[in-house]
């Protein structure tokens, strides 16, 4: 039963992990860039939610109303100003910019908030637990954000395919140049993409936030883990993202039940197979 | 006036050479440091500046080096420096199963995947309790004292060795950049496309390339671990140590320019030693220094200077010479 229920924090672990890749995969698609402050940005979601919960006295999820719309914002104006600047034929300077992103924010928030390990306290909700059979038991909040990482997910996937703005992240995706004769503004979609992925990467924050401590230093690993999510589900899918990302926490669980020294080696293991055996993923997008 | 140029160059040279002679101990050790940094920056930058690969995980072969070196000299009573050679042989024999493994991901994600690599050999090391685990190791005395019996004369040569270093960096990046896998970089540079329909293996020259530097890079580092005497898995992996400021030295020196990280390493350690007190907020101007260049000089300083005079000091650019034309 140990084993049963470390498999399934793994899984409800999992829908945060997608939730890390969504952004990173939504801007690589659109740009063809790594963000390599993308943890980063988790992190600071996870402050500046920690900041405003304290000044207001909100309730960490309500946060949200206030910490998307921030971070898109402050996403819109980072690519418009550090990193359109740099998008051409090469993807060295972006990236490059990225990891100055990265250095400033790791340190501005050591800045500000110290090396002290945070976490948000969410109230009651926190130890409340459905009780499925003896032994086995599923925390409400690891289930409530596992759902809402599937229903961003899908809200990401509309917009990809239904809306004016997925349409323009498409046709920028698939053909820039054309897409500017199609009178669409390059720098301003990239803008749009930056802004959604910081949204996304705001909720994360929050989820974070509440579930784990976070310190300044812990952004690389959220990237990380983002990374590999979307490596092992497959490029350019989602959904596969998602699994991608239940994968890698069903990996890391298992790993930490061997041994805790194991935990996030296991799920690094687990990436580099995937890597060798299946290159393009567990479900790589039909083309 | 060329040939004063070389002389006073190789006047200057030669001084470093016997730096060991004019040269304090603290002195002799910020040598020491400027020419390992000289080396992974010239290291790195052959890898994203003329191979196309963007690594953000260099501190997988520094740590590796490092770890090695302790392995041979405490556990089969290696000479240390014999070690550092050995360790070098070590990192590129490792880095050849790994190399097709991250040449799966394409561009920017080549990048974060060296970057897992790196975080595998730090939690991998972690686990190996005889090198100390988690904590680290220092090297016994024993070690130290085997490299020479007096103290001067272990300096000296540790000292050399540093210098050697940065040399044996720079004459391979300058020696590959003119050779066949030279003109090959440059082609693919241009267009993979149009290289790969001439004949150019793309993988195959990439992999040269990779296994080179990961080679030297673990040479560098087990120098690195052996100047430093203690070794631990995240100062040996440090993404802040080995690649931001590699990274920094690089952008601001010159990508894609030979000479561009010796002149981003003489900058960096100006800056580090007027602004080092200053602590995390020095880190953030760095950060801030490095975008800024990026974004406003992209070939960074030397870059720039040879746009204004088109002057190199090493030449390894090619260029087409038309024949005149018969009349």
């Amino acid at each position: 039963m140990e084993w049963v229920n470390a498999i399934v924090q793994g899984v409800l672990i999992g829908g945060l992990y997608a939730l890390f890749a969504a952004g990173l995969s939504l801007i690589f698609g659109v740009m063809r860039l790594v963000n390599i402050a993308h943890g980063d940005m988790v992190v600071a979601a996870a402050y500046l939610a920690l900041v405003i919960v304290q000044m207001t006295g909100l309730h960490p999820l309500a946060s949200v109303l206030l910490v998307v719309p921030l971070m898109a914002v402050l996403g819109y104006f980072m690519q418009r100003f550090l990193l359109n600047p740099t998008i051409g034929k090469d993807f060295l300077s972006p990236l490059l910019v990225t990891f100055g992103i990265s250095i400033i924010l790791q340190n501005g928030l050591l800045v500000l908030f110290t090396a002290d390990s945070r976490r948000l306290a969410a109230g009651s909700i926190e130890t409340a637990s459905i009780q499925l059979v003896s032994g086995l038991s599923l925390g409400v909040l690891p289930l409530l954000m596992f759902m809402a990482s599937v229903l961003i997910i899908f809200g990401m996937e509309l917009v990809f395919f239904r809306t004016r703005l997925g349409r323009a992240f498409r046709a920028t995706s698939d053909d820039p140049e054309m897409a500017q004769l199609m009178n669409l503004d390059r720098n301003d979609v990239f803008g749009m993409a930056m802004a959604l992925s910081a949204a996304v990467v705001a909720i994360a924050g929050i989820f974070l936030a509440i579930r784990a401590n976070f310190d300044p230093a812990s952004g690389p690993a959220r990237l990380i883990f983002g990374f590999e999510a979307v490596i092992i589900g497959g490029l350019g899918n989602l959904w596969g993202t998602l699994a991608g990302g239940v994968v890698l926490g069903i990996a890391q669980a298992i790993g930490a039940q061997i041994s805790p020294g194991w935990q996030i080696l296991a799920g690094h293991l687990v990436f580099f197979l995937v890597l060798g055996l299946k290159p393009r993923g567990l479900f790589p997008r039909m083309d | 006036m060329p040939r004063a140029h070389s002389i006073e160059r190789a006047t200057r040279a030669s001084r470093l050479t016997v730096a060991p002679w004019w040269a304090g101990r603290a002195d002799m050790r910020l040598l020491g440091e400027v020419y390992y940094f000289v080396a992974l920056a010239t290291l790195w930058n052959l890898l994203a500046g003329y191979a196309g690969l963007v690594s953000v995980g260099q501190q997988a072969y520094v740590g590796f080096g490092g770890y090695v070196l302790f392995a041979l000299a405490m556990f089969l009573g290696v000479h240390p420096l014999l070690a550092i050679v050995l360790a070098g042989i070590a990192g590129a024999v490792i880095a050849i199963p790994v190399a097709p493994l991250l040449f799966r991901l394409q561009g920017a994600y080549f990048a974060i995947g060296t970057w897992v690599l790196a975080e595998v050999f730090r939690l991998g090391f972690a686990q190996i309790s005889s090198l100390g685990g988690g904590s680290g190791i220092s090297l016994p005395a024993s070690a130290v004292t085997g490299i020479a019996a007096s103290r001067p004369l272990r300096e000296m040569l540790v000292y050399w060795v540093a210098l050697a270093i940065a040399i044996v960096a720079i004459a391979f990046a300058v020696i590959l950049l003119r050779s066949r896998i030279g003109l090959a970089l440059t082609a693919l540079r241009d267009s993979e496309v149009a290289s790969e329909s001439l004949g150019i293996d793309i993988w195959r020259t990439k992999l040269f390339v990779y296994v080179g530097v990961a080679g030297l890079t673990s040479m560098a580092g087990a120098f690195i671990f052996l100047q430093k005497l203690r070794v631990s898995p995240d100062a040996a992996f440090s993404v802040n140590d080995w690649t931001a400021y590699v990274i920094f030295i690089a952008v601001i020196g010159g990508i894609g320019t030979i000479e561009g990280p010796i002149v981003g390493t003489i900058l960096f350690f100006l800056l580090r030693e007027t602004l080092a007190d200053l602590g995390t907020t020095y880190l953030m101007i760095l950060g801030a220094v490095a975008i800024v260049v990026m974004l406003r000089m992209p070939k960074g300083l030397w870059g720039w200077f040879v746009a204004r005079t088109g002057l190199t000091l090493v030449p390894i650019r090619r260029r087409v010479i038309f024949p005149a034309e018969p009349r």
